[in-house]
């Protein structure tokens, strides 16, 4: 199945790490994959946004009402980029709250920054929200993902390893188990 | 959905990784580049692989600044040797000089201009086409639609500027150089070619007389290049025949392609995708012409396809209107311009831009602190600034003028003229480490000879920053992390005959503060004076030396919220709370620095008590 993907944050916030890790699970899954990211300026705490489509496409970009899946990693960036999301699509949006655009059903809202600051894994929010995101729409299974991170991380320490794929686990299951 | 076979060596590859692979799976054997988005991670691919790959007899080198680094790629190639320089396309503009001249010379090896453009613009200046400055030149440019284009093109690059001993163009775009795919990566080239330079006067040092045959020369080259068959346009649906057709080049193929698929419109419209956009293939002309008789080209940023159709009564495109000249070309706005074209119904929406966060130093930035500390010393003053990280300043209120690459010391110069000497305000220019190296030096040397009343702040974080932390002259490392000679700032500013520098780190507040005050009132009395402003950028630094060096803050419950802090400082660790309109600390952000105790006028930021609390 093709997928289209908007992943949008802050820069600094490991938008295109978690971008990176899913088009590499995905190709490592034998399909081909085409993203596209946001460097320069922008990354020093701007906006970022990165696109990934995951199938027979040329073009490296998403169009409005295109999106599968968009995956939130501040609130604020829901209302931005909401756009993109076509009329099927799922939204993931790390906030406290529920769904917070008005009258939709497509967001669903998790709190990384919370499970993050319980797990004193502060580092890993874009991995919580990586996990709820492919709970939501499986673009990947989990499996490919944790494979994907053992290999990224082959050289970090063991308990940094550890760290990030319960971080994943932590926002999948929350999703699944629909808390 | 087409499954990719299991057992290629498949990776994914960002378009400046293939770019870099494309140069030595071809044999490249020089290259350099001074970094500039959406250009900079060509050459740090290139290091990478010369190390992984083994490739001794490669040359890989930051330089100083585009210029240097076209004319030491350029004479490599004129020695016989395959070699590649690589910029962002206002880099060009600084190499136009050496591109211009070297096209009449021609070359030996095949050379490669990598010169990527930034329609939007998104990191950028402008949003010039180099396309239009390989025109100028007389260069033919190549136009990759994908990172795995790209890579192609270096190979197809070499070969056309070997068989007509040319510089050769290729011009990819952010969503190129950005864009990442899954590549498979061929065999790297070992170029065991020995460097031989044939003198011959008449050619690598031309007088005009014969400068004028050269010409000649080029004009003829160009003939018969817009006649190569490699990098000929490719009609992409052959069995179509049609009155109207579509030509598409560059990231806008790429768009082009998903969307007529999309539309279901790929039967009944030609589609031509042009490789080469300068020149022209003449036969493509000749038969496009004929047969087609409503023709839309869509190519980002200035209609050179269109230029050279010259046909404004066939074409639409930039010209007619039918195509914005300005902004990036996204896939939604070629949607619309082709359903329109074509006369089918499309739902393409174009979003309304809403404000995002907007760009800011980091946390623990030393340049908030020099930015904070030259607004306490010249209050009143017109602060002229720079390419770089630092160019946030103005969000601090602290830049007052951006124009292009070391124009601070200029433009400084250029008020210091302009006002009369009893009404003239302090002019305190800032500048990066990186960006006083590339084009600062000159404009120094002139300040000191005009004896122009100013002060210079460089702000020396040791790296260049902003676009990704690659070493300065006064690193003393190169791109592969060997160690090269370092380059003395203060030697370099005081041999350009500057009488009055000091060095001073700008983090401490207390200290920094008065010692700017006295050198923009030396300025103001005496003539130029510099202060390098150092402090190593954190981004460069390992988590170890951040959590040594923490020394951390608190908020007393003497804060009003006044926000004074988060208007003339705003780190973005400091987070205004509305409803107890107070300021609290993020900790996930805050680097310790401490600098912001000196920025509260109500004193009530405090060191912490225990300077071992956790950093992050």
């Amino acid at each position: 199945m093709n997928y289209q993907i908007i992943i949008s944050g802050a820069g600094g916030q490991g938008v295109l790490f978690i971008t990176r890790l899913l088009a590499e699970a995905c190709m490592n899954d034998n399909r081909h994959v085409l993203t596209s990211e946001t460097h320069g300026m922008a990354q020093r705490g701007g906006t970022v946004i990165s696109h990934l489509k995951v199938g027979d496409f040329k073009s490296p970009l998403i169009r409005p009402g295109s999106a599968d899946l968009f995956v939130a990693l501040k609130p604020e960036n829901l209302d931005l980029h909401y756009g993109f999301l076509k009329k099927s699509g799922m939204a993931i949006v790390n906030s406290s709250e529920g769904s917070s655009t008005a009258g939709t059903n497509r967001a669903k809202a998790l709190n990384a920054d919370f499970l993050a600051n319980q797990d004193n894994n502060p580092g890993s929010i874009n991995l919580y929200m990586l996990g709820g995101a492919i709970a939501l729409i499986p673009v990947c299974s989990i499996e490919k993902i944790k494979k994907q991170i053992e290999i990224r991380f082959v050289k970090k320490d063991k308990k940094i390893r550890a760290k990030a794929v319960m971080a994943l686990e932590r926002g999948f299951k929350t999703i699944v188990s629909g808390c | 959905m087409s499954r990719v076979a299991k057992d290629h060596d498949r990776s994914l590859m960002l378009g400046n990784e293939a770019l870099a692979r494309g140069l030595v799976e071809n044999g490249c054997r020089m290259a350099t580049s001074y970094p500039g988005t959406p250009a900079s991670e060509i050459l740090s691919s290139v290091a990478a692989w010369k190390k992984s790959e083994k490739l001794d007899r490669m040359h890989v080198q930051w330089a100083v600044n585009e210029k240097v680094a076209f004319e030491i790629a350029y004479t490599g190639s004129i020695a016989g040797l395959r070699t590649a320089v690589a910029m962002k396309q206002v880099g060009l503009n600084v190499a136009s000089d050496p591109f211009m001249s070297a096209a009449y010379l021609g070359v030996k090896g095949g050379f490669l201009v990598i010169s990527a453009d930034d329609p939007g613009p998104h990191s950028s200046q402008t949003e010039q086409d180099s396309r239009l400055y390989a025109m100028s030149a007389k260069v033919p440019v190549l136009d990759p639609d994908s990172p795995g284009q790209a890579r192609d093109m270096t190979g197809v690059g070499f070969r056309l500027s070997e068989e007509f001993e040319i510089p050769v163009m290729i011009r990819p775009t952010t969503r190129v150089c950005h864009a990442r795919q899954d590549i498979e990566k061929k065999e790297v080239q070992r170029n065991n070619v020995e460097a031989v330079f044939e003198k011959n006067p008449a050619r690598w040092a031309a007088t005009p007389k014969f400068r004028y045959k050269l010409h000649n020369q080029l004009e003829e080259k160009l003939k018969k290049i817009a006649l190569w068959k490699e990098t000929a346009p490719v009609c992409l649906n052959p069995s179509v025949q049609s009155k109207k057709a579509i030509i598409v080049s560059g990231v806008s193929a790429a768009h082009a392609k998903d969307i007529v698929r999309e539309l279901g419109v790929e039967g009944i419209i030609t589609l031509y995708q042009v490789i080469q956009p300068y020149p022209l293939h003449t036969q493509f002309i000749e038969m496009v012409l004929k047969k087609h008789n409503d023709i839309l080209v869509l190519e980002e940023t200035t209609g050179v396809i269109e230029m050279q159709l010259a046909r404004s009564d066939r074409v639409k495109g930039k010209k007619s209107g039918h195509v914005p000249e300005t902004g990036e070309l996204l896939p939604e706005i070629i949607e619309k311009i082709i359903a329109d074209f074509v006369c089918v119904k499309s739902g393409s929406k174009i979003l309304e831009t809403k404000p995002g966060r907007r760009p800011t130093l980091c946390a623990g930035c030393p340049h908030r602190a020099s930015f904070f500390a030259i607004k306490k010393a010249a209050p009143k003053g017109i602060y002229t600034s720079d390419i770089g990280c630092y160019t946030l300043g103005m969000n601090l209120k602290a830049v007052d003028t951006v124009l292009c690459m070391g124009a601070a010391i200029s433009q400084a110069a250029g008020f210091a003229h302009a006002y009369d000497d009893k009404k003239r305000p302090p002019i305190v220019a800032t500048m990066g480490d990186s960006t006083f190296f590339h084009a600062g030096i000159p404009a120094l040397i002139d300040a000191v000879v005009q004896n122009i009343p100013f002060l210079l702040v460089i702000l020396d974080n040791r790296t260049t920053a902003m676009t990704g932390n690659q070493p300065t002259p006064a690193s003393g490392k190169d791109v592969l992390g060997e160690p090269v000679t370092a380059i003395d700032i203060e030697k370099l500013v005081k041999g350009c005959g500057i009488k009055y520098c000091r060095t001073a780190n700008p983090m401490e507040t207390d200290k920094f503060i008065p010692l700017l005050k006295k050198a923009v009132k030396y300025s103001q009395n005496n003539g130029p004076a510099v202060v390098i402003s150092r402090s190593p950028c954190l981004l460069s630094l390992p988590n170890e030396e951040l959590r040594e060096n923490y020394k951390g803050v608190e908020i007393t419950d003497t804060c009003d919220g006044c926000g004074y802090c988060i208007s003339h400082f705003e780190c973005p660790a400091m987070v205004m709370d509305k409803e107890k309109e107070k300021v609290t600390l993020d900790r996930s952000l805050c680097t310790g620095c401490g600098v912001c105790v000196h920025v509260c006028p109500k004193k009530s930021i405090v060191p912490a008590e225990s300077s071992n609390m956790e950093g992050s």
